[in-house]
Protein backbone atom coordinates (compact mmCIF):
# COMPACT_ATOMS: atom_id res chain seq x y z
CA UNK A 1 0.00 0.00 0.00
CA UNK A 2 0.81 3.46 -0.33
CA UNK A 3 -0.46 6.33 2.02
CA UNK A 4 -0.24 9.75 1.52
CA UNK A 5 -0.65 12.13 4.70
CA UNK A 6 0.33 15.92 3.27
CA UNK A 7 -0.56 19.25 4.22
CA UNK A 8 0.22 22.30 2.24
CA UNK A 9 -1.01 25.59 2.93
CA UNK A 10 0.13 29.18 0.54
CA UNK A 11 -2.14 31.84 0.68
CA UNK A 12 -4.49 31.26 -2.10
CA UNK A 13 -4.81 27.12 -1.59
CA UNK A 14 -4.38 24.91 0.69
CA UNK A 15 -4.12 21.20 0.30
CA UNK A 16 -4.76 18.73 2.97
CA UNK A 17 -4.43 14.97 1.69
CA UNK A 18 -5.07 11.34 3.61
CA UNK A 19 -5.24 8.86 0.74
CA UNK A 20 -4.14 4.94 1.11
CA UNK A 21 -3.47 3.55 -2.54
CA UNK A 22 -2.74 -0.02 -4.09
CA UNK A 23 0.78 -0.42 -4.51
CA UNK A 24 -0.09 -2.35 -7.87
CA UNK A 25 -1.57 -0.92 -11.22
CA UNK A 26 -2.39 2.87 -12.38
CA UNK A 27 -3.94 5.53 -9.99
CA UNK A 28 -5.45 8.17 -11.53
CA UNK A 29 -6.26 11.66 -9.84
CA UNK A 30 -9.08 13.46 -11.20
CA UNK A 31 -9.96 16.34 -10.60
CA UNK A 32 -10.26 20.15 -12.40
CA UNK A 33 -7.92 22.43 -12.89
CA UNK A 34 -7.02 24.32 -9.85
CA UNK A 35 -8.16 21.08 -7.29
CA UNK A 36 -3.90 20.19 -6.15
CA UNK A 37 -3.95 17.30 -8.53
CA UNK A 38 -0.22 18.25 -9.51
CA UNK A 39 0.49 19.94 -6.25
CA UNK A 40 -0.40 16.10 -4.82
CA UNK A 41 1.85 14.64 -7.24
CA UNK A 42 4.57 17.11 -6.39
CA UNK A 43 4.37 16.60 -3.03
CA UNK A 44 4.63 13.23 -3.38
CA UNK A 45 7.75 13.90 -5.33
CA UNK A 46 9.56 16.55 -3.30
CA UNK A 47 9.18 18.91 -5.24
CA UNK A 48 6.89 20.81 -2.72
CA UNK A 49 9.19 21.38 -0.12
CA UNK A 50 6.71 23.70 2.11
CA UNK A 51 4.57 20.39 2.45
CA UNK A 52 4.08 18.66 5.52
CA UNK A 53 2.91 15.01 6.46
CA UNK A 54 3.75 12.06 6.17
CA UNK A 55 4.57 9.69 2.31
CA UNK A 56 4.76 5.68 2.30
CA UNK A 57 5.40 4.44 -0.92
CA UNK A 58 4.96 0.50 -0.84
CA UNK A 59 6.67 0.03 2.39
CA UNK A 60 9.25 2.97 2.20
CA UNK A 61 8.99 5.94 4.30
CA UNK A 62 9.82 9.03 1.86
CA UNK A 63 8.95 11.74 4.54
CA UNK A 64 7.59 12.05 8.21
CA UNK A 65 7.75 15.45 9.84
CA UNK A 66 6.70 14.06 12.73
CA UNK A 67 9.68 11.71 12.79
CA UNK A 68 12.30 14.13 10.99
CA UNK A 69 12.52 11.72 7.88
CA UNK A 70 12.58 13.43 4.59
CA UNK A 71 14.25 12.29 1.42
CA UNK A 72 15.37 14.85 -1.02
CA UNK A 73 13.86 14.75 -4.55
CA UNK A 74 16.92 12.67 -5.71
CA UNK A 75 17.12 10.53 -3.12
CA UNK A 76 13.37 9.27 -3.79
CA UNK A 77 12.92 6.02 -6.21
CA UNK A 78 10.10 8.29 -8.83
CA UNK A 79 10.41 8.40 -11.97
CA UNK A 80 8.35 11.70 -12.75
CA UNK A 81 6.85 13.00 -16.75
CA UNK A 82 6.11 16.39 -16.72
CA UNK A 83 2.76 17.94 -18.34
CA UNK A 84 5.21 19.30 -21.29
CA UNK A 85 8.14 18.40 -22.59
CA UNK A 86 10.93 18.07 -20.52
CA UNK A 87 14.25 16.77 -22.07
CA UNK A 88 17.24 18.12 -22.01
CA UNK A 89 17.46 20.54 -24.87
CA UNK A 90 21.40 20.24 -24.84
CA UNK A 91 21.18 15.88 -24.47
CA UNK A 92 20.09 14.37 -27.64
CA UNK A 93 17.70 11.40 -27.28
CA UNK A 94 20.31 8.85 -26.45
CA UNK A 95 21.91 10.99 -23.91
CA UNK A 96 18.53 12.32 -22.24
CA UNK A 97 17.72 8.58 -21.62
CA UNK A 98 21.00 7.23 -20.20
CA UNK A 99 20.44 10.37 -17.77
CA UNK A 100 18.66 8.82 -15.21
CA UNK A 101 19.85 5.08 -16.12
CA UNK A 102 23.64 6.61 -15.39
CA UNK A 103 22.46 8.23 -11.87
CA UNK A 104 20.33 4.99 -10.16
CA UNK A 105 22.22 3.09 -7.98
CA UNK A 106 21.74 -0.56 -9.78
CA UNK A 107 21.86 0.42 -13.06
CA UNK A 108 19.94 -2.28 -15.48
CA UNK A 109 20.77 -0.96 -18.96
CA UNK A 110 18.19 -3.33 -20.03
CA UNK A 111 15.07 -2.04 -18.70
CA UNK A 112 16.43 1.10 -20.60
CA UNK A 113 16.28 -1.16 -24.14
CA UNK A 114 13.15 -3.13 -23.38
CA UNK A 115 11.62 1.10 -22.36
CA UNK A 116 12.95 2.36 -25.71
CA UNK A 117 11.37 -1.03 -27.60
CA UNK A 118 8.22 -0.76 -25.80
CA UNK A 119 7.49 3.10 -26.62
CA UNK A 120 8.96 2.40 -29.91
CA UNK A 121 11.21 5.27 -30.12
CA UNK A 122 14.66 3.12 -31.19
CA UNK A 123 15.20 5.19 -34.25
CA UNK A 124 15.19 8.39 -32.72
CA UNK A 125 17.86 7.74 -30.31
CA UNK A 126 20.37 10.23 -32.40
CA UNK A 127 18.21 13.33 -32.72
CA UNK A 128 18.06 16.12 -30.99
CA UNK A 129 15.10 17.16 -28.55
CA UNK A 130 14.07 19.80 -31.13
CA UNK A 131 13.96 17.36 -33.97
CA UNK A 132 11.00 15.33 -32.31
CA UNK A 133 7.48 15.87 -32.48
CA UNK A 134 5.50 16.53 -29.56
CA UNK A 135 4.37 13.06 -29.15
CA UNK A 136 7.75 11.94 -29.76
CA UNK A 137 9.30 13.75 -27.10
CA UNK A 138 6.93 12.74 -24.26
CA UNK A 139 7.36 8.82 -25.29
CA UNK A 140 11.37 9.47 -24.65
CA UNK A 141 10.36 11.27 -21.54
CA UNK A 142 8.30 8.34 -20.25
CA UNK A 143 11.21 5.83 -21.55
CA UNK A 144 13.70 8.26 -19.58
CA UNK A 145 11.94 7.92 -16.09
CA UNK A 146 11.19 4.26 -16.40
CA UNK A 147 15.11 3.77 -17.26
CA UNK A 148 15.73 4.36 -13.12
CA UNK A 149 13.68 1.71 -12.69
CA UNK A 150 10.98 3.32 -10.17
CA UNK A 151 8.95 2.27 -7.05
CA UNK A 152 6.72 4.31 -8.43
CA UNK A 153 5.89 6.14 -11.56
CA UNK A 154 4.12 9.70 -11.36
CA UNK A 155 2.90 11.08 -14.57
CA UNK A 156 1.14 14.71 -14.51
CA UNK A 157 -0.84 14.99 -17.71
CA UNK A 158 1.51 13.20 -20.34
CA UNK A 159 -0.91 13.95 -23.15
CA UNK A 160 -2.06 17.39 -21.65
CA UNK A 161 0.13 19.19 -24.48
CA UNK A 162 -0.64 16.92 -27.19
CA UNK A 163 -3.58 17.30 -29.87
CA UNK A 164 -6.31 14.27 -29.92
CA UNK A 165 -4.53 12.57 -32.86
CA UNK A 166 -1.38 12.14 -31.03
CA UNK A 167 -3.00 11.58 -27.56
CA UNK A 168 -4.45 8.18 -29.19
CA UNK A 169 -0.89 7.48 -30.35
CA UNK A 170 0.32 7.75 -26.86
CA UNK A 171 -2.17 5.93 -24.47
CA UNK A 172 -1.99 2.48 -26.38
CA UNK A 173 1.67 2.45 -24.97
CA UNK A 174 0.52 3.71 -21.63
CA UNK A 175 -2.12 0.75 -21.53
CA UNK A 176 0.92 -1.57 -22.35
CA UNK A 177 3.57 -0.26 -20.01
CA UNK A 178 0.83 -1.13 -17.13
CA UNK A 179 -0.20 -4.62 -18.70
CA UNK A 180 3.72 -5.57 -19.59
CA UNK A 181 5.74 -3.59 -17.18
CA UNK A 182 3.29 -3.93 -14.15
CA UNK A 183 4.97 -0.17 -12.90
CA UNK A 184 2.63 1.22 -10.21
CA UNK A 185 1.75 4.97 -11.36
CA UNK A 186 0.31 8.01 -9.70
CA UNK A 187 -1.47 9.65 -13.18
CA UNK A 188 -2.85 12.90 -13.39
CA UNK A 189 -5.86 13.69 -15.56
CA UNK A 190 -8.41 15.88 -15.77
CA UNK A 191 -9.82 13.76 -19.59
CA UNK A 192 -12.56 11.17 -19.26
CA UNK A 193 -11.01 8.87 -21.99
CA UNK A 194 -7.50 8.45 -19.68
CA UNK A 195 -9.71 7.30 -16.55
CA UNK A 196 -11.87 5.08 -18.24
CA UNK A 197 -9.00 3.58 -20.18
CA UNK A 198 -6.28 3.67 -17.68
CA UNK A 199 -7.24 3.73 -13.78
CA UNK A 200 -7.47 0.53 -12.19
CA UNK A 201 -8.00 3.21 -8.90
CA UNK A 202 -9.83 6.13 -9.21
CA UNK A 203 -8.86 9.41 -6.82
CA UNK A 204 -11.18 12.71 -6.84
CA UNK A 205 -10.15 15.71 -6.05
CA UNK A 206 -11.65 18.96 -5.21
CA UNK A 207 -10.41 22.10 -3.74
CA UNK A 208 -6.88 20.41 -2.32
CA UNK A 209 -9.36 17.89 -0.71
CA UNK A 210 -10.07 14.31 -1.94
CA UNK A 211 -13.68 13.75 -2.69
CA UNK A 212 -13.62 9.91 -3.21
CA UNK A 213 -11.33 7.42 -3.64
CA UNK A 214 -11.78 3.56 -4.79
CA UNK A 215 -12.07 1.04 -7.49
CA UNK A 216 -12.57 2.92 -10.50
CA UNK A 217 -15.56 1.23 -11.36
CA UNK A 218 -17.38 1.59 -7.60
CA UNK A 219 -15.71 5.62 -7.83
CA UNK A 220 -17.89 6.13 -11.27
CA UNK A 221 -20.98 4.23 -10.04
CA UNK A 222 -21.15 5.86 -6.45
CA UNK A 223 -24.33 8.03 -6.41
CA UNK A 224 -22.64 10.37 -3.44
CA UNK A 225 -20.49 11.99 -5.31
CA UNK A 226 -21.90 14.02 -7.86
CA UNK A 227 -19.17 13.04 -10.39
CA UNK A 228 -19.63 12.62 -14.04
CA UNK A 229 -16.26 12.01 -15.49
CA UNK A 230 -16.83 13.34 -19.24
CA UNK A 231 -19.94 13.99 -20.24
CA UNK A 232 -22.26 11.84 -18.14
CA UNK A 233 -22.27 9.39 -15.30
CA UNK A 234 -21.86 5.70 -15.73
CA UNK A 235 -20.60 2.50 -15.09
CA UNK A 236 -17.40 0.93 -16.03
CA UNK A 237 -16.79 -2.53 -16.02
CA UNK A 238 -14.15 -4.93 -17.06
CA UNK A 239 -15.10 -8.33 -19.04
CA UNK A 240 -13.74 -10.72 -21.22
CA UNK A 241 -14.91 -11.36 -24.98
CA UNK A 242 -16.62 -14.75 -24.32
CA UNK A 243 -17.74 -15.39 -28.04
CA UNK A 244 -18.65 -13.82 -31.28
CA UNK A 245 -21.40 -13.96 -33.17
CA UNK A 246 -20.34 -13.60 -37.07
CA UNK A 247 -23.39 -13.61 -38.63
CA UNK A 248 -25.01 -10.76 -37.17
CA UNK A 249 -20.87 -9.17 -36.48
CA UNK A 250 -21.22 -8.50 -32.90
CA UNK A 251 -19.23 -9.64 -29.84
CA UNK A 252 -20.23 -11.00 -26.41
CA UNK A 253 -18.72 -9.92 -23.07
CA UNK A 254 -19.03 -11.39 -20.25
CA UNK A 255 -18.67 -10.06 -16.91
CA UNK A 256 -19.52 -10.94 -13.38
CA UNK A 257 -23.24 -10.89 -13.53
CA UNK A 258 -23.91 -11.37 -17.03
CA UNK A 259 -22.90 -10.40 -20.56
CA UNK A 260 -23.48 -7.54 -23.22
CA UNK A 261 -23.72 -7.62 -26.80
CA UNK A 262 -21.64 -5.16 -28.96
CA UNK A 263 -20.59 -4.46 -32.59
CA UNK A 264 -17.57 -6.65 -33.10
CA UNK A 265 -15.08 -4.13 -34.01
CA UNK A 266 -12.05 -7.34 -34.79
CA UNK A 267 -12.25 -8.53 -30.95
CA UNK A 268 -10.62 -11.95 -30.30
CA UNK A 269 -11.81 -14.09 -27.98
CA UNK A 270 -10.86 -13.67 -24.33
CA UNK A 271 -9.28 -11.13 -24.54
CA UNK A 272 -9.89 -8.75 -21.72
CA UNK A 273 -12.28 -5.34 -22.81
CA UNK A 274 -13.82 -2.19 -20.34
CA UNK A 275 -17.02 -1.17 -21.73
CA UNK A 276 -18.81 2.08 -20.18
CA UNK A 277 -22.52 2.18 -19.58
CA UNK A 278 -24.17 5.86 -19.28
CA UNK A 279 -26.77 5.89 -16.86
CA UNK A 280 -28.58 7.85 -19.15
CA UNK A 281 -28.67 4.70 -21.64
CA UNK A 282 -30.02 2.72 -19.02
CA UNK A 283 -34.04 2.05 -18.16
CA UNK A 284 -35.31 -0.14 -15.73
CA UNK A 285 -38.33 -2.69 -15.82
CA UNK A 286 -40.34 -4.69 -12.86
CA UNK A 287 -40.46 -7.68 -15.40
CA UNK A 288 -38.14 -9.43 -18.14
CA UNK A 289 -39.48 -7.43 -21.02
CA UNK A 290 -39.83 -10.05 -24.05
CA UNK A 291 -41.18 -7.84 -26.87
CA UNK A 292 -38.12 -5.64 -26.94
CA UNK A 293 -35.95 -4.16 -29.41
CA UNK A 294 -32.87 -3.84 -26.61
CA UNK A 295 -30.77 -6.85 -26.88
CA UNK A 296 -28.56 -6.53 -23.26
CA UNK A 297 -30.93 -7.11 -20.25
CA UNK A 298 -29.23 -7.94 -17.06
CA UNK A 299 -31.18 -8.72 -13.93
CA UNK A 300 -30.20 -6.38 -10.82
CA UNK A 301 -31.22 -5.01 -7.70
CA UNK A 302 -31.05 -1.71 -6.72
CA UNK A 303 -28.37 -0.72 -4.06
CA UNK A 304 -29.01 2.79 -3.91
CA UNK A 305 -30.95 5.88 -4.95
CA UNK A 306 -29.62 9.31 -5.37
CA UNK A 307 -30.93 12.69 -6.33
CA UNK A 308 -29.24 14.19 -9.33
CA UNK A 309 -29.08 17.19 -10.88
CA UNK A 310 -32.11 18.06 -12.23
CA UNK A 311 -35.00 17.35 -9.34
CA UNK A 312 -37.19 15.34 -11.96
CA UNK A 313 -34.08 13.25 -12.41
CA UNK A 314 -32.94 10.60 -9.73
CA UNK A 315 -29.61 8.51 -9.91
CA UNK A 316 -30.42 5.18 -9.12
CA UNK A 317 -27.08 2.43 -8.42
CA UNK A 318 -27.80 -1.21 -9.60
CA UNK A 319 -25.85 -4.45 -8.65
CA UNK A 320 -25.48 -7.37 -10.43
CA UNK A 321 -23.31 -9.78 -8.50
CA UNK A 322 -19.82 -7.99 -8.03
CA UNK A 323 -20.72 -5.35 -11.18
CA UNK A 324 -22.82 -1.85 -10.25
CA UNK A 325 -24.70 -0.13 -12.75
CA UNK A 326 -25.85 3.46 -12.98
CA UNK A 327 -29.58 4.21 -14.38
CA UNK A 328 -31.12 7.32 -14.74
CA UNK A 329 -34.72 7.54 -14.28
CA UNK A 330 -37.42 10.61 -13.78
CA UNK A 331 -38.57 10.78 -10.32
CA UNK A 332 -42.17 9.70 -11.40
CA UNK A 333 -40.89 6.50 -12.78
CA UNK A 334 -39.28 5.83 -9.05
CA UNK A 335 -42.74 6.71 -7.70
CA UNK A 336 -44.89 4.96 -10.07
CA UNK A 337 -42.88 1.83 -9.91
CA UNK A 338 -42.09 1.86 -6.14
CA UNK A 339 -38.59 1.39 -6.54
CA UNK A 340 -37.11 0.66 -3.68
CA UNK A 341 -33.45 -0.11 -2.46
CA UNK A 342 -33.11 -3.87 -2.26
CA UNK A 343 -36.35 -4.26 -5.14
CA UNK A 344 -35.10 -6.96 -7.81
CA UNK A 345 -35.64 -5.08 -11.58
CA UNK A 346 -33.96 -5.88 -14.93
CA UNK A 347 -31.76 -2.81 -16.56
CA UNK A 348 -32.40 -2.71 -20.25
CA UNK A 349 -29.07 -1.21 -21.39
CA UNK A 350 -29.81 0.84 -24.60
CA UNK A 351 -26.02 1.06 -25.56
CA UNK A 352 -22.18 -0.27 -24.41
CA UNK A 353 -19.35 1.56 -25.53
CA UNK A 354 -16.08 -0.37 -26.14
CA UNK A 355 -13.65 1.64 -23.94
CA UNK A 356 -10.76 2.12 -26.86
CA UNK B 1 51.49 49.36 -39.41
CA UNK B 2 54.71 50.26 -37.67
CA UNK B 3 54.10 48.83 -33.47
CA UNK B 4 56.99 49.52 -32.11
CA UNK B 5 58.65 46.97 -29.65
CA UNK B 6 56.74 49.10 -26.64
CA UNK B 7 53.85 48.81 -28.32
CA UNK B 8 53.93 45.11 -29.10
CA UNK B 9 54.73 44.53 -25.37
CA UNK B 10 51.38 46.89 -24.47
CA UNK B 11 49.63 44.61 -26.48
CA UNK B 12 51.25 41.49 -25.34
CA UNK B 13 50.59 42.94 -21.43
CA UNK B 14 46.84 43.79 -22.27
CA UNK B 15 46.10 40.21 -23.64
CA UNK B 16 47.68 39.00 -20.49
CA UNK B 17 45.40 41.05 -18.45
CA UNK B 18 41.89 40.84 -20.43
CA UNK B 19 42.88 36.72 -20.29
CA UNK B 20 43.50 36.28 -16.50
CA UNK B 21 40.76 39.02 -15.38
CA UNK B 22 38.65 36.93 -18.07
CA UNK B 23 39.33 33.63 -16.19
CA UNK B 24 39.29 34.84 -12.93
CA UNK B 25 35.89 36.31 -13.51
CA UNK B 26 34.01 33.72 -14.37
CA UNK B 27 35.17 31.20 -11.71
CA UNK B 28 33.59 33.95 -9.27
CA UNK B 29 30.47 35.36 -11.25
CA UNK B 30 29.48 31.96 -12.26
CA UNK B 31 28.55 31.14 -8.42
CA UNK B 32 27.77 34.60 -8.02
CA UNK B 33 25.48 34.69 -10.63
CA UNK B 34 23.78 31.02 -9.47
CA UNK B 35 23.09 32.67 -6.17
CA UNK B 36 21.70 36.01 -7.75
CA UNK B 37 19.26 33.37 -10.11
CA UNK B 38 18.18 31.27 -7.27
CA UNK B 39 18.03 33.42 -4.23
CA UNK B 40 14.59 34.91 -2.70
CA UNK B 41 16.84 36.50 -0.11
CA UNK B 42 16.30 39.69 1.22
CA UNK B 43 19.98 40.47 0.65
CA UNK B 44 19.38 39.58 -3.31
CA UNK B 45 18.57 43.11 -3.79
CA UNK B 46 21.74 45.48 -2.44
CA UNK B 47 24.31 42.50 -3.28
CA UNK B 48 22.70 42.91 -6.83
CA UNK B 49 23.77 46.13 -6.38
CA UNK B 50 26.50 46.86 -5.14
CA UNK B 51 28.54 44.09 -7.82
CA UNK B 52 26.64 46.17 -10.50
CA UNK B 53 28.07 49.42 -8.96
CA UNK B 54 31.11 49.42 -11.47
CA UNK B 55 28.50 50.38 -14.08
CA UNK B 56 27.90 53.28 -12.90
CA UNK B 57 30.96 55.12 -10.98
CA UNK B 58 33.51 56.77 -13.17
CA UNK B 59 36.57 54.77 -13.65
CA UNK B 60 38.77 57.06 -11.70
CA UNK B 61 36.58 56.83 -8.45
CA UNK B 62 36.45 53.02 -8.50
CA UNK B 63 40.46 53.53 -9.13
CA UNK B 64 41.12 56.06 -6.80
CA UNK B 65 39.12 54.06 -3.83
CA UNK B 66 41.17 50.62 -5.10
CA UNK B 67 44.38 52.75 -5.29
CA UNK B 68 44.02 53.62 -0.94
CA UNK B 69 42.81 49.95 -0.11
CA UNK B 70 45.54 48.71 -2.18
CA UNK B 71 48.20 51.56 -1.15
CA UNK B 72 50.74 50.62 2.05
CA UNK B 73 47.78 52.52 4.15
CA UNK B 74 44.48 51.08 3.20
CA UNK B 75 43.23 48.05 4.87
CA UNK B 76 44.53 45.34 2.06
CA UNK B 77 47.79 47.02 1.36
CA UNK B 78 48.44 46.37 5.04
CA UNK B 79 47.39 42.93 5.02
CA UNK B 80 49.54 42.02 1.63
CA UNK B 81 52.30 43.47 3.65
CA UNK B 82 52.06 41.98 6.07
CA UNK B 83 51.68 38.47 3.90
CA UNK B 84 54.78 39.78 2.99
CA UNK B 85 53.64 40.08 -0.74
CA UNK B 86 54.29 43.80 -0.36
CA UNK B 87 51.52 46.69 -1.82
CA UNK B 88 49.80 46.03 -4.80
CA UNK B 89 49.41 48.94 -6.04
CA UNK B 90 51.26 49.85 -9.42
CA UNK B 91 51.93 46.69 -9.84
CA UNK B 92 50.11 43.78 -12.33
CA UNK B 93 48.19 41.71 -9.15
CA UNK B 94 46.80 45.23 -8.92
CA UNK B 95 45.68 45.88 -11.83
CA UNK B 96 44.10 42.33 -12.42
CA UNK B 97 42.36 43.01 -8.86
CA UNK B 98 41.03 46.21 -10.38
CA UNK B 99 40.39 44.61 -13.98
CA UNK B 100 38.15 42.09 -11.73
CA UNK B 101 35.90 44.47 -10.28
CA UNK B 102 35.82 46.83 -12.78
CA UNK B 103 34.63 43.93 -15.37
CA UNK B 104 32.53 42.37 -12.77
CA UNK B 105 28.93 43.59 -13.64
CA UNK B 106 29.47 42.69 -17.53
CA UNK B 107 30.46 38.95 -16.47
CA UNK B 108 27.90 38.67 -13.87
CA UNK B 109 24.19 39.83 -15.85
CA UNK B 110 24.49 37.00 -19.09
CA UNK B 111 25.08 35.01 -16.71
CA UNK B 112 22.39 35.84 -14.17
CA UNK B 113 20.07 36.36 -17.39
CA UNK B 114 20.99 32.99 -18.64
CA UNK B 115 20.36 31.15 -15.81
CA UNK B 116 17.11 32.95 -14.77
CA UNK B 117 15.18 32.15 -18.01
CA UNK B 118 16.54 28.25 -17.40
CA UNK B 119 13.54 28.43 -14.99
CA UNK B 120 12.86 25.68 -12.46
CA UNK B 121 12.11 23.00 -14.12
CA UNK B 122 15.11 21.73 -15.58
CA UNK B 123 17.02 21.02 -12.19
CA UNK B 124 13.62 19.13 -11.13
CA UNK B 125 14.08 17.20 -13.88
CA UNK B 126 17.25 16.49 -12.86
CA UNK B 127 16.81 15.41 -9.29
CA UNK B 128 13.50 13.48 -10.58
CA UNK B 129 15.97 11.53 -12.54
CA UNK B 130 18.75 11.05 -9.47
CA UNK B 131 21.03 14.29 -9.91
CA UNK B 132 22.39 15.39 -6.45
CA UNK B 133 21.77 19.34 -6.77
CA UNK B 134 25.20 20.06 -7.40
CA UNK B 135 25.34 17.66 -10.13
CA UNK B 136 22.47 18.98 -11.67
CA UNK B 137 23.63 22.24 -11.73
CA UNK B 138 27.00 21.24 -14.03
CA UNK B 139 25.37 18.54 -15.58
CA UNK B 140 22.50 20.56 -16.76
CA UNK B 141 22.05 24.00 -15.64
CA UNK B 142 25.97 25.11 -16.86
CA UNK B 143 25.73 23.71 -20.34
CA UNK B 144 22.18 25.30 -20.78
CA UNK B 145 23.45 28.84 -20.02
CA UNK B 146 26.55 27.92 -22.03
CA UNK B 147 25.48 31.00 -24.34
CA UNK B 148 25.63 32.87 -21.20
CA UNK B 149 28.75 31.80 -20.47
CA UNK B 150 30.33 32.60 -23.70
CA UNK B 151 28.84 35.81 -23.26
CA UNK B 152 30.17 36.67 -20.16
CA UNK B 153 33.75 35.44 -21.43
CA UNK B 154 33.48 37.84 -24.49
CA UNK B 155 31.87 40.63 -22.58
CA UNK B 156 34.67 40.18 -19.90
CA UNK B 157 37.74 40.06 -21.98
CA UNK B 158 36.54 43.08 -24.11
CA UNK B 159 35.63 45.79 -21.38
CA UNK B 160 38.78 44.63 -19.67
CA UNK B 161 40.67 45.58 -23.08
CA UNK B 162 38.94 49.06 -23.33
CA UNK B 163 39.96 50.21 -19.54
CA UNK B 164 41.35 52.94 -19.19
CA UNK B 165 40.80 54.90 -15.79
CA UNK B 166 40.75 52.45 -13.28
CA UNK B 167 44.19 51.31 -15.04
CA UNK B 168 45.66 54.47 -14.86
CA UNK B 169 44.82 55.13 -11.49
CA UNK B 170 45.58 51.54 -9.80
CA UNK B 171 48.82 50.86 -12.53
CA UNK B 172 50.33 54.12 -13.11
CA UNK B 173 51.87 54.15 -16.59
CA UNK B 174 54.90 51.56 -16.08
CA UNK B 175 56.30 49.64 -19.14
CA UNK B 176 55.97 46.21 -19.43
CA UNK B 177 54.51 45.96 -15.76
CA UNK B 178 51.11 48.13 -15.91
CA UNK B 179 51.39 49.56 -19.41
CA UNK B 180 48.66 48.25 -20.90
CA UNK B 181 47.44 49.69 -24.54
CA UNK B 182 44.85 52.01 -24.13
CA UNK B 183 47.11 53.66 -22.10
CA UNK B 184 49.67 53.89 -24.52
CA UNK B 185 47.73 54.78 -26.78
CA UNK B 186 47.32 57.96 -24.53
CA UNK B 187 50.93 57.87 -24.02
CA UNK B 188 51.40 58.27 -27.86
CA UNK B 189 49.01 61.04 -28.19
CA UNK B 190 50.37 63.01 -25.25
CA UNK B 191 54.13 62.91 -27.10
CA UNK B 192 52.12 63.93 -30.49
CA UNK B 193 53.16 60.33 -31.89
CA UNK B 194 49.68 60.33 -33.92
CA UNK B 195 51.62 57.59 -36.51
CA UNK B 196 51.77 55.17 -34.05
CA UNK B 197 48.55 55.91 -31.56
CA UNK B 198 46.80 55.55 -35.43
CA UNK B 199 48.28 52.02 -35.98
CA UNK B 200 47.34 50.93 -32.06
CA UNK B 201 43.84 52.30 -32.65
CA UNK B 202 43.41 51.13 -35.86
CA UNK B 203 44.07 47.51 -34.12
CA UNK B 204 41.85 48.20 -31.26
CA UNK B 205 38.79 48.76 -33.66
CA UNK B 206 39.50 46.29 -35.85
CA UNK B 207 39.34 43.62 -31.79
CA UNK B 208 35.95 45.57 -31.46
CA UNK B 209 34.56 44.80 -34.60
CA UNK B 210 35.37 41.36 -33.95
CA UNK B 211 33.73 40.98 -31.02
CA UNK B 212 30.68 42.84 -31.58
CA UNK B 213 30.31 40.20 -34.94
CA UNK B 214 31.17 37.09 -32.61
CA UNK B 215 28.54 38.18 -29.90
CA UNK B 216 26.09 39.11 -32.89
CA UNK B 217 27.05 35.65 -34.14
CA UNK B 218 26.66 33.70 -31.11
CA UNK B 219 23.32 35.34 -30.42
CA UNK B 220 21.81 34.18 -33.84
CA UNK B 221 22.88 30.51 -33.11
CA UNK B 222 21.79 29.99 -29.46
CA UNK B 223 18.45 31.74 -30.58
CA UNK B 224 18.16 33.06 -27.46
CA UNK B 225 18.69 36.61 -26.38
CA UNK B 226 22.05 36.53 -24.40
CA UNK B 227 22.72 40.02 -23.26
Amino acid sequence: MHHIQMRLQRSDFDLSVDVQLPSQGIAVIYGASGSGKTTLLRCVAGLEKQAQGRIEIAGEVWQDDALGIYKAVYQRPLGYVFQEASLFDHLDVQANLQFGLKRSHNPQPQVLEQAVSLLGIGALLKRKPHQLSGGERQRVAIARALATQPTLLLLDEPLASLDQARRQDILPWLEKMRDELHVPMLYVSHAADEVARLADTLVVMQNGRIQAVGPVAQVLTSVRVPLSVGDDAGALISGQVTQRDERWQLACIGFDGGQFWVPDTGLVAGQSVRVRVLARDVSLSLSVASQTSIQNIVPCVIESLGADQHPSQALIKLRCASTSLLARVTARAVADLGLTVGLQVWAQVKSVALVK
Amino acid sequence: MNLSTQDLMAIELTLELAGLTTLILLLIATPLAWWLAQTRSIWRMPVASVLSLPLVLPPTVLGFYLLIALGPHGPLGQFTNWLGWGTLAFSFTGLVIASVIYSLPFALQPLVHAFESLGPRPLEVAATLRAHPLDAFFSVALPMASSGLITAAILSFAHTVGEFGVVLMIGGNIPDKTRVVSTQIYGHVEALEYAQAHSLSAAMLVFSFVVLMALAALRRTSNRTVL
